[in-house]
């Protein structure tokens, strides 16, 4: 991974409170690919996913030291700017949490804050996402009813369209189908793999069989340290480290 | 083994008598209020202000004292909401909701709610001479804004804490900075402002002694916020020390209208907690 990378991450440690969360990171994300950050509950994968967009910035007793570079620059710098960051990265968690507005505000509310007041802009930019993630066809008729009556399943679906609004270049997913149920998933995972031709997509997940569907790379973490990264194949049919070998010991058998 | 069942029946019986004895006490005072209260009831209560020789039992009625009470706890409750709700999303969105500062703040506004609401009359009372305020609607509503600031508080504070961490996470991850973070949050709990509204409402109405010295009182229904208001609790107060036996029955019919008028607010802010924990996610 020579041509510089969209995100990378350099000597990464964070601190919550007295414990060692995450220890000396050193990664490349590579462009226009889905890369899934592995590993058991508790290993630091979901707080390695918020350091990429600074949603740490809100707990109390964060210790970050390190860097974390997007399009090259440190975002944790001093006067780094925040929203901008932000900005750049769509955040799927791991229930869908429509901003309470209808559907269509849902999907203009980032485009909104950021400046684009024209109606017809705002039409076009709702239409077209809510294409992308395939809520279109469900939802043309109802664009201005509440949000929390769609399906679980349809309001994630909108929570993506909702981050695709505000033109990030990465999409982060935060183990986003663990509330749904299987036909749902599956429609986001497709989505995943539809949108890596234009995004970088980073997930969180515990699920190895949709790591395996769904990334291109796998990272491996345990006890908030890397064990183990490369391609999906390589990490998980023929792991290097004894450590790999055991965590993925149930997903080969 | 005889002895656990003697136990069990002598603990089941005083919890019986303590309920009744409570419950009883409620509908004993209810009862009473209405027994002496509801023949004096009469559509002139409630839609005249007190006419010539109204305390020595001529005709009239308490429109004056209803609306100055409305005023007083409409008053306090609005600009006490304008000060409130800045408080509460900085304490929870600024302050980081958890910390040492902002819990201290939170100890402070619960210390505020426990001071007798005498304290807040004097006290506005002061602030008052101070500004060379004479007793008024607006030297009432500034007392009553007082006492209402803690509940406001405390209730939003709540409300805040039950939106889920992650749909500020969702506004933020699109951008949003602090302040338009804080207003999806505010979007949210919409139901749960409304509670806060009627709670404080409910206690503004009721309350007597920081009226006591700062609203004052007087038969006209007032024009400006610079001219006395009547407040229904004092209204009740002085009709009841009356020794005109009419007088004091429109005293007890007096506190029936205010009681009613605090019963409706009550079921509406249940009714409101009900459907704002019912459509949380």
């Amino acid at each position: 991974m020579d041509n510089k990378s969209l995100i990378g991450v350099q000597q990464l440690n964070v601190h919550i409170g007295n414990q060692h969360i995450l220890k000396d990171i050193n990664i490349d994300i590579p462009d226009k690919k889905v890369t899934s950050i592995i590993g058991p509950s508790g290993c630091g994968k979901t707080t390695l996913l918020k350091t990429f967009n600074r949603l740490l910035d809100n707990s109390a007793d964060v210790k970050i030291t390190g860097e974390v570079l997007v399009d090259g620059e440190n975002i944790y710098a001093q006067g780094a700017e925040v929203t901008h960051i932000r900005q750049k990265m769509g955040l799927l968690s791991q229930r869908p949490y429509p901003l309470p507005m209808s559907i269509y505000d849902n999907v203009a509310y980032g485009p909104r804050i950021h400046g684009i007041r024209k109606k017809h802009d705002l039409d076009e930019l709702v239409e077209k996402q809510l294409k992308a993630t395939g809520l279109w066809e469900e939802v043309k008729d109802r664009l201005h009813a509440s949000a929390t009556r769609l399906s679980i399943g349809q309001q994630q679906r909108l929570c993506l369209a909702r981050g695709l609004a505000v033109g990030p270049e990465i999409i982060l997913g935060d183990e986003s189908t663990s509330a749904l149920d299987p036909v749902s998933t599956h429609i986001i995972e497709d989505l995943f793999v539809q949108l890596k031709e234009k995004y970088t997509i980073v997930l969180v997940t515990h699920i190895l069989r949709q790591a395996a569907r769904v990334s291109d790379n796998i990272i491996f973490i345990y006890m908030g340290k890397i064990v183990e990264m490369g391609p999906t194949h390589e990490v998980l049919h023929n792991p290097k480290e004894e450590l790999t070998k055991q965590y993925v010991k149930g997903f080969i058998t | 083994m005889k002895r656990r069942k003697y136990e069990e029946l002598f603990f089941r019986v005083l919890m019986v008598l303590a309920t009744v004895f409570v419950a009883g006490s409620f509908f004993l005072i209810v009862g009473t209020i209405f027994y002496k209260g509801a023949p004096y009831m009469t559509l002139d209560m409630i839609t005249k202000t007190p006419g010539g020789g109204f305390y020595i039992g001529k005709e009239g009625g308490i429109l004056n004292a209803i609306i100055g009470s409305i005023y007083v706890a409409g008053g306090a409750t609005v600009l006490g909401l304008l000060i409130s709700i800045p408080v509460a999303i900085y304490i929870n969105m600024y302050m980081g909701g958890k910390t040492f500062l902002a819990n201290t703040l939170r100890m402070a506004f619960d210390v505020l709610f426990g001071i007798p609401s005498i304290v807040y009359g004097a006290f506005g009372f002061l602030i008052m001479v101070y500004f060379g305020l004479r007793a008024s609607l607006l030297g009432g509503i500034i007392a009553v804004t007082l006492l209402v600031i803690p509940i406001l508080v405390r209730t939003l504070d709540e409300v805040i804490r039950t939106v889920p961490f992650e749909l500020r996470d969702a506004a933020l991850s699109l951008g949003a900075t602090r302040w338009e973070t804080a207003k999806v949050v505010l979007r949210q709990i919409r139901p749960g402002i409304f509670t806060a509204i009627l709670l404080s409402f409910g206690r503004a109405i009721g309350d007597v002694a920081s009226v006591l010295f700062t609203a004052g009182f007087s038969d006209n229904i007032p024009t400006s916020l610079h001219e006395p208001a009547a407040t229904l609790p004092l209204a009740i107060f002085f009709q009841l020390s009356s020794p005109v036996e009419e007088v004091q029955g429109r005293g007890y019919a007096s506190a029936l209208v205010l009681t009613i008028i605090v019963l409706i607010i009550t079921v509406l802010s249940e009714i409101f907690i009900r459907n704002f924990f019912k459509h949380k996610i």
